[in-house]
């Protein structure tokens, strides 16, 4: 820190991070649409058929970031919901909430991708399986933790009381990770990700490596961005005392 | 590149009502929310030069 000579301090004022933001969103922005145009070639034009599943294998290439997306938001939600609770950081209680529709819609989108995917090669849309029924129970955590944000009107009773629901929930995301070992379940395991990856060609890991790193960019950009809207809308509370700060921020980049 | 056509592309192996909804989806999904975010963003804005 010293030795940059930055005080990074500084960019855990709101006021301070809002304009960094603005920048960062630009590059995550252009990273994420470079990744995800990458990952739809390799996924659709240089991955080959899959000898059993045909050609419905390829929705792994958006189900399957999906659904890390899904829980990897969650767990940095959490994490964030934790540094608010015990440093009282409110840009950090402001990060958690710009995260969770984000993590929803990755968690609607995985349930819906994986539905895609179970009816031609399951013979059924949903099942009651241990992956599936976890998954689902995290997109009720992600919209309970909003509700119960938006019904509290006092910021920051509605910041500490969802962020111990978001804390206590995270027991989730190690239960819908490991679902797959410990039930006998019809999802298949998580050998299709890592452990198997020398049975899948490598194209295909390549493909669905590359548009889960488009997925994290896309997230940081979109959580970004709600970040600064979170900022504008909750600096102009009463509570906070200083309303006219933000819109001389954001005229002054 | 095992696409003879852009019929046989589309029909994904016969798969197509399956993989395109999934990808679909995905674009509407992540679009709208970028969409949303947008428009928040100015809202909030707008909402705030009223008010000083």
């Amino acid at each position: 820190m010293s030795a940059t000579g930055i005080n990074w301090f500084k960019y855990s004022s709101p006021q301070a991070f809002y304009p960094l933001a603005g920048r960062m969103i630009l590059w995550f922005a252009a990273l994420a649409v470079g990744l995800i145009a990458v990952g739809l070639y390799v996924g659709f034009f240089i991955a080959p058929t899959d000898v059993t599943q045909g050609d419905a294998y390829r929705i792994i290439f958006v189900h399957v970031p999906a659904a890390w997306m899904s829980m990897f938001l969650y767990v940095i939600m959490a994490i964030w919901a934790g540094v608010g609770l015990g440093l009282n950081a409110r840009l950090s209680f402001m990060m958690a909430q710009a995260i969770a529709p984000t993590g929803a819609m990755f968690t609607f989108l995985a349930l819906f991708t994986g539905s895609m995917w179970g009816k031609p090669t399951w013979g059924a849309w949903w099942v009651w399986d241990a992956r599936l029924t976890s998954e689902l129970i995290l997109l009720f955590q992600y919209i309970g933790i909003m509700l119960l944000r938006s019904s509290i009107d006092d910021l920051r009773r509605a910041d500490r009381a969802s962020a111990v629901l978001a804390l206590v929930g995270v027991i989730n995301v190690p239960i819908i990770y490991f679902s797959v070992r410990w039930w006998n379940t019809l999802h298949q395991g998580a050998s299709v990700t890592i452990t198997a990856a020398p049975t899948m060609a490598g194209t295909m890991v390549t493909a669905m490596l590359v548009m889960m790193l488009g997925f994290w960019m896309y997230s940081f950009a979109v959580t970004l961005a709600r970040l600064r809207c979170v900022i504008v809308e909750r600096e102009r509370q009463p509570s906070w005392g200083k309303p006219a700060s933000i819109p001389d921020v954001a005229e002054a980049r | 590149m095992q696409w003879g056509s852009v019929a046989e592309f589309l029909a994904m192996g016969g798969y197509g009502l399956y993989v395109w909804p999934s990808f679909g989806v995905a674009a509407l999904c992540m679009g709208g929310e970028i969409l949303a975010v947008w428009r928040r963003h100015a809202a909030a804005l707008e909402s705030h030069h009223d008010e000083s």
